[in-house]
């Protein structure tokens, strides 16, 4: 994981209700490091006295949208928001894309290969974990493109 | 024999005969629930707070995993042990870890026996 510079002041270009924002990059195949974006992410959420359920939802979130970058893609960013009524989450890869969206949301569906399912994922619980534990959550993506994931745990 | 519960930590070293690799000091930890699973995926989707989970994967995602699942500490079946730069993680966000000799099953059945719940949430 490469965090990139704190960004507490750096919500130029962000919504007008943007009070946080920090990107972190996560580095396909590096499965010494998953994990590490949403720990940290969760840490920050705690500082800024986020309800911890919400916490807790949009963090399993994260970690499943982490562990599909070090799984699936070369990089990502992951982008977080802090608004006034919600937490979002941006995820953007560098990676093969996804042919078959529906499918990838199915339960139980995967492409994984062994040494995924060796560290406990791949089993295609990612996408419907992710959003079941999140208000809002959209997916799109470009074969060959990459693929870019967006959600919201509401705080209010 | 039912057990009071909660249950503290301490006690459920001594039901699985674990070696406690880190969080000596938390032991007092009251545990209710118990789950158990290799899939992280299944742990983040099912398992409710606060629970002790049973595992046989030792990479560092089964800490990750409790820390954001925010369960009550790790016990790795069958004498597993994380690397040591897993257990500085754990040190780090105060999550016990604990190995046991006995199997997945062995422990379960025992914990089970001792009246533990499941400590999963409905689908």
């Amino acid at each position: 994981m490469t965090q990139e510079r704190p960004r507490e002041d750096d919500v130029a270009g962000a919504p007008a209700d943007v009070l946080y924002r920090e990107a972190f990059r996560i580095s396909g195949g590096d499965y010494e490091h998953g994990g590490e974006v949403a720990a940290r992410v969760k840490a920050i959420l705690k500082e800024l006295g986020i309800d911890p359920a919400c916490s807790r939802r949009l963090s399993i979130a994260n970690f499943e949208a982490e562990m599909n970058v070090i799984m699936y893609a070369e990089s990502a960013d992951l982008v977080l928001e802090v608004a006034g009524d919600e937490v979002r989450v941006t995820v953007a890869d560098r990676g093969p894309g996804i042919p078959d969206i529906g499918l990838a949301m199915q339960e139980g569906y995967s492409t994984a290969t062994a040494e995924m399912r060796a560290r406990g994922f791949g089993a295609g619980m990612g996408l419907p974990n992710m959003k079941r534990n999140t208000d809002r959550f959209e997916i799109e993506s470009v074969v060959g493109g990459g693929t870019t994931l967006r959600y919201a745990v509401r705080i209010a | 024999m039912d057990a009071g519960f909660p249950v503290r930590l301490s006690e459920i070293r001594d039901l699985l005969e674990c070696d406690v690799l880190c969080g000596e000091d938390r032991l007092d930890l009251e545990i209710e629930e118990c789950f158990a699973a290799d899939l992280m995926s299944d742990v983040l989707a099912y398992c409710r707070p606060n629970a002790l989970l049973l595992t046989g994967l030792t990479g560092v995602q089964s800490v990750h995993t409790a820390d954001v699942a925010e369960l009550a500490a790790v016990v790795y079946v069958n004498r597993k042990r994380p690397a040591g730069h897993i257990l500085d993680i754990a040190r780090e966000k105060e999550i016990p870890l604990l190995s046991t000799p006995r199997t997945l099953y062995e422990a379960c059945g025992i914990l089970r026996a001792s009246g533990f719940a499941g400590g999963s949430r409905t689908r």
